[in-house]
Order: structure tokens, then C-alpha cells, then sequence
């Protein structure tokens, strides 16, 4: 690993200055994905500005929903009883990631922040416009079992890893974010970016801005909801394709419901259309499958990864149907 | 690096030209302008002196350790290469085997992803830790009893990971232990035993 130079901060205030004083500066976290990518020489701040000590850890209840600190671990959030009680596919999603010592280290914030990635971003020996803009892209025409399959460029075909952000994302959460010109919201869905024409961009927070915390409005969701991750093994490894799936069902119809995917995208991948067309509909398998092949419609494969064309589907029925099952 | 730079040093080697010659030149890319500027001159010493140390206090198995470290330090190499405490194994390096598993107040982390200046004013006990002098900890007896292992290699992290899973409330089942264990690597394949001895301890109501 590189050397650089290391400032623990107590206050965001500080945070902020403390990035502000040095363009090379990365804040660091839990550093689960930050600290990896630095020993693989992918990453090279000069400078980490510590944020551990900033109290923005509190998970707590407000008017309209509950409020996430960005620097909540990813157990503290899982294991929450607000989280359980009000939105079990969070729990359920973030419980579906890494392993239980990466969760007892990542933070939200540092969950939303990993990098949009594949082997060949971590590879320094081959091209990658997402390591190295203009590059050329490694992974296309190569080794694309975990690539993209929605949304991908001729510049980048990587998916976004967490599990987290695809229940936020399914959950309409909203991000506080703070910088030097004070503080903004981000809607979840336009957090994280397609990769177009500059892949080395994961996500739309500015430099130097500080993610504070995630608000999650409360929803009439909490009853029938399912996340369906399905990878190469059992447990701790990357989804292949998975699915946050939750509905409210009133007399055997579908009176609300949330689609998100995961491992097929840049960014995690929200299925607004399936949702809007199954709004109102009985609840049963065959409007399922319709849903989940409308949510396949602009699908392409990158050659490696065809068989997720069969699988995405595939796991949107599979989610749903487990999630109405749910009494 | 600076080992390796060093070393080069001795056998009449100029560092620049042992930059260029080295995968390094691929690092230089990112390091910072004084460095890069530092070594396309000449002035070797500029590396060294880029270095900076950070003094870190932080309780180890119940003692207080204060030491000089490099932000870039990692929680297990200072228990390896600085504290000697060399139960704590590196196997991936990259947070993906388990086998550097060690307790930063009371949770299972990976120490090799934990930089070790972030865990200042904090306790951290290893494997040297678990046992009460000459009485080992019902896991380490179990691991013992159930050959939980086979080379043992990944064992430390296995049993440290072990006792926070019964802790945390995740050792109802062997299939709740398989998920709450899948942190921890095996390359033996000593799975269905340590499941046994991790079950062994959870019913035998033996606090941890």
C-alpha cells in the first residue's frame, strides 16, 4: 500500500474542512472496500480523513419514517428493531451481504460509496476505463459471467455489488448529503449513476460533499416482502442476480408494491414499469411472470452472463411469490 | 516497498533505475508529486522521509500498547509484525478468508482491512486472549474435542469468529452457524466439525 498521511475528525464540520484543505483527500469508514482497493494499488489517496468518530451512527424514528445515520454499521442496522418492525427487506437485504465481520465494519454510507466494480477494475495489468478513463474496457468480449445485463455502455459493464442500496433504492429512501455549500437530498434511485461515456463516476455525490444519513418514508409494505439473492455459493459471495421484492396485498390484489434488482446493472436496478403494471392485480404467479417479463424488455447479454437472461425473471417470480406467501 | 528500495541501495543499484525496471512505476502514478519528483531526481532520501508515524494507543488483551505506526499499517500487522502476537494469521490479506479475525470492542472484524490508527482508545483481543492462563476458552477446547481443523491454519479466526457467533445469538442451528460462519474460510474442509464444536458449546450453556 501507498503511504499517505491520516487526520482523525470528531464533527462533520470538520469532516468537510478537513476534505476541502486537500483534493486528493477520500474519507474513510469502515473502509471494507476502500482499504482492498488501496492494497491492490486501484486506489491511491494521498490523504484518508477518518470519519468513525463523526456521531452520525444513530438510527432513529421521525414523523414520516425512520432516519439512518451514514455511519450506522451495516449489523447495527440489520439487528435494529425500528428496521425490522418497519422495513424487514432492508434487514433482510443487508443480512444477504459480505460476511458478519465486513458487516460489523461497513457503514451505510460506505455501502452506498463501494465501488461499482469487476475483476477487471481490480486487475492493474489490463485496461479499464472505470480505473483508468480512456483505457479501454477489459471485460467486454471477456469474462462476463457477473457483468451487466441493463444499462451497461461500450465504456463499461460492471454492476453495482450491495444488497443495501437495492432494498433503499426499492424503498424510495431519500439521502442527506452535506458540503461546504451546506446540505442537499438525493432521491436513492438518482444516487448512483449509469456508466455512459464516464464509468470512473459510480455515483452523483460531488467531491468533498459527506453523506449524513438515509431517510426511509414508512410504507404499507412491511408485510409481504422477500429478498432473493442467488450466487455462486451459499453464503458470502456476490449476487448473481438478486431481487428486493415487497408488496401490500389487500384481498388477494396487489394494492402497493416495490421491485428492485441487484447484479445486473451500474446502479441497483428498480423495476418501476412491473411495479406499475402490477398495481391492482391479483396476486398470483401468472401476472408475476408477465411483471417480471416486462422487467426484461431492454435485457442484453454480454455472451458470459446469457443465463442471466433466463435467471433474472427467473428470481423476480421466485421473490414475489415468496413474499405473498408471507402471512 | 521501502524494504525492497532499500535493498537496492546496497547492491549499487540506482533507485531510478530500479523504478523503471519494477511494477512500482505503476504505483508512482498515484503517489504523491513530492515523492514522484523525489525519485525521477535522485533524492532517495525524500521516499523515507515522505514516511510519517502517528502514535496509537489501544488495549490488547487487557494491556495498553502506545506505539509509533504508518497510517497504512494494518490492525495485523501491528499484532504480527510490531506486537509479536503472530496468533492471528494472515491468509487472503483482503477480507475475504476470515483467518485475521480478531475483536475490536466486543465485534468480530477483519484486522486486515482494519487500519490500525482507527482503532485508538479501543480493546481488541486476539486468539492470545481468549484463554484464561493456562485454561483454555470452551471454544478453543471444543475446536480440541471435535478436531475442528486439520492444518490450522485458519483456526484463530475460526474460533474467534466462533465465539462472537454464539455471543451475537447466531448458533441456534448448524444452518444458522453455516450462514454466521461463512466469514471464515477452510481450505482443509474442517466445516462439519467446527459446526459441531461451535453447536457443542452453544448447548452446553457454557457462558463465552
Amino acid at each position: 500500500m501507498n503511504q499517505f498521511s491520516y487526520v482523525r475528525v470528531t464533527s462533520k464540520e470538520s469532516a468537510i474542512s478537513a476534505m476541502a484543505k486537500d483534493k486528493t483527500a477520500m474519507f474513510l469508514a469502515g473502509g471494507t472496500n476502500l482499504v482492498d482497493l488501496m492494497k491492490s494499488g486501484v486506489t491511491s489517496p494521498e490523504r484518508l480523513v477518518d470519519i468513525n468518530n463523526v456521531p452520525l451512527a444513530t438510527i432513529e424514528e421521525t414523523k414520516t419514517g425512520l432516519r439512518i445515520g451514514a455511519l450506522a454499521k451495516n449489523t447495527a442496522v440489520a439487528e435494529n428493531a425500528l428496521v425490522i418492525k418497519h422495513f424487514p427487506l432492508l434487514s433482510q437485504a443487508l443480512k444477504a451481504g459480505a460476511s458478519p465481520q465486513l458487516r460489523n465494519m461497513a457503514t451505510v454510507g460506505g455501502n452506498m460509496m463501494q465501488r461499482t466494480r469487476c475483476h477487471y477494475f481490480y486487475d492493474n495489468a489490463l485496461p479499464c476505463n472505470k480505473r483508468n478513463p480512456g483505457s479501454g474496457c477489459g471485460a467486454i468480449g471477456g469474462f462476463t459471467r457477473m457483468h451487466a445485463i441493463f444499462g451497461a455502455s461500450d465504456k463499461c459493464i460492471a454492476v453495482h455489488p450491495s444488497d443495501m442500496c437495492v432494498a433503499l433504492t426499492a424503498l424510495d429512501a431519500v439521502i442527506t448529503v452535506a458540503g461546504p455549500k451546506g446540505e442537499r437530498k438525493i432521491p436513492f434511485g438518482d444516487f448512483h449513476r449509469l456508466p455512459g461515456d464516464t464509468p470512473e463516476q459510480d455515483n452523483n455525490l460531488q467531491r468533498g460533499e459527506l453523506i449524513i444519513a438515509v431517510d426511509i418514508p414508512f410504507n404499507q409494505l412491511s408485510a409481504h416482502t422477500h429478498y432473493l439473492k442467488v450466487r455462486d455459493r451459499a453464503s458470502y459471495a456476490f449476487a448473481l442476480v438478486s431481487v428486493g421484492a415487497a408488496m401490500q396485498i389487500k384481498g388477494g390484489n396487489i394494492a402497493d408494491v416495490r421491485l428492485a434488482m441487484g447484479g445486473v446493472a451500474h446502479k441497483p436496478w428498480r423495476l418501476k414499469e412491473a411495479e406499475a403494471w402490477l398495481k391492482g392485480k391479483s396476486a398470483t404467479e401468472e401476472n408475476f411472470r408477465k411483471a417480471a417479463s416486462m422487467a426484461m424488455t431492454n435485457a442484453k447479454s454480454q455472451g458470459g452472463n446469457a443465463f442471466k437472461l433466463t435467471l433474472a425473471p427467473n428470481t423476480i417470480v421466485e421473490a414475489l411469490k415468496t413474499a405473498a406467501a408471507q402471512a | 516497498m521501502d524494504d525492497q528500495l532499500k535493498n537496492e541501495e546496497h547492491t549499487g543499484t540506482s533507485r531510478r533505475s530500479f523504478l523503471k525496471k519494477s511494477s512500482l512505476i505503476t504505483a508512482l502514478a498515484f503517489t504523491p508529486d513530492t515523492v514522484i519528483k523525489a525519485a525521477e531526481k535522485g533524492l532517495d532520501e525524500q521516499i523515507a522521509s515522505a514516511i510519517e508515524t502517528m502514535p496509537l494507543n489501544v488495549t490488547i488483551n487487557g494491556v495498553k500498547q502506545s506505539v509509533r505506526i504508518e497510517p497504512r499499517v494494518t490492525l495485523l500487522d501491528l499484532l504480527r509484525e510490531r506486537l509479536h502476537l503472530t496468533g492471528t494469521k494472515k491468509g487472503c490479506d483482503h477480507g475475504q478468508c476470515g483467518a485475521c479475525t480478531v475483536h475490536v470492542d466486543g465485534q468480530r472484524v477483519n484486522s486486515c482491512l482494519t487500519l490500525a490508527l482507527t482503532t485508538e482508545g479501543r480493546n481488541v483481543t486476539t486468539i492470545e486472549g481468549l484463554a484464561d492462563g493456562d485454561n483454555l476458552h470452551p471454544m478453543q477446547k471444543a475446536f480440541l474435542e471435535h478436531d475442528g481443523f486439520q492444518c490450522g491454519y485458519c483456526t484463530p479466526g475460526q474460533i474467534m469468529s466462533a465465539v462472537c457467533c454464539i455471543r451475537e445469538g447466531h448458533a441456534n442451528t448448524p444452518d444458522e452457524v453455516r450462514e454466521y460462519m461463512s466469514g471464515n474460510i477452510c481450505r482443509c474442509g474442517a466445516y462439519s466439525n467446527i459446526v459441531d464444536a461451535i453447536m457443542d458449546v452453544k448447548q452446553g450453556g457454557k457462558k463465552v
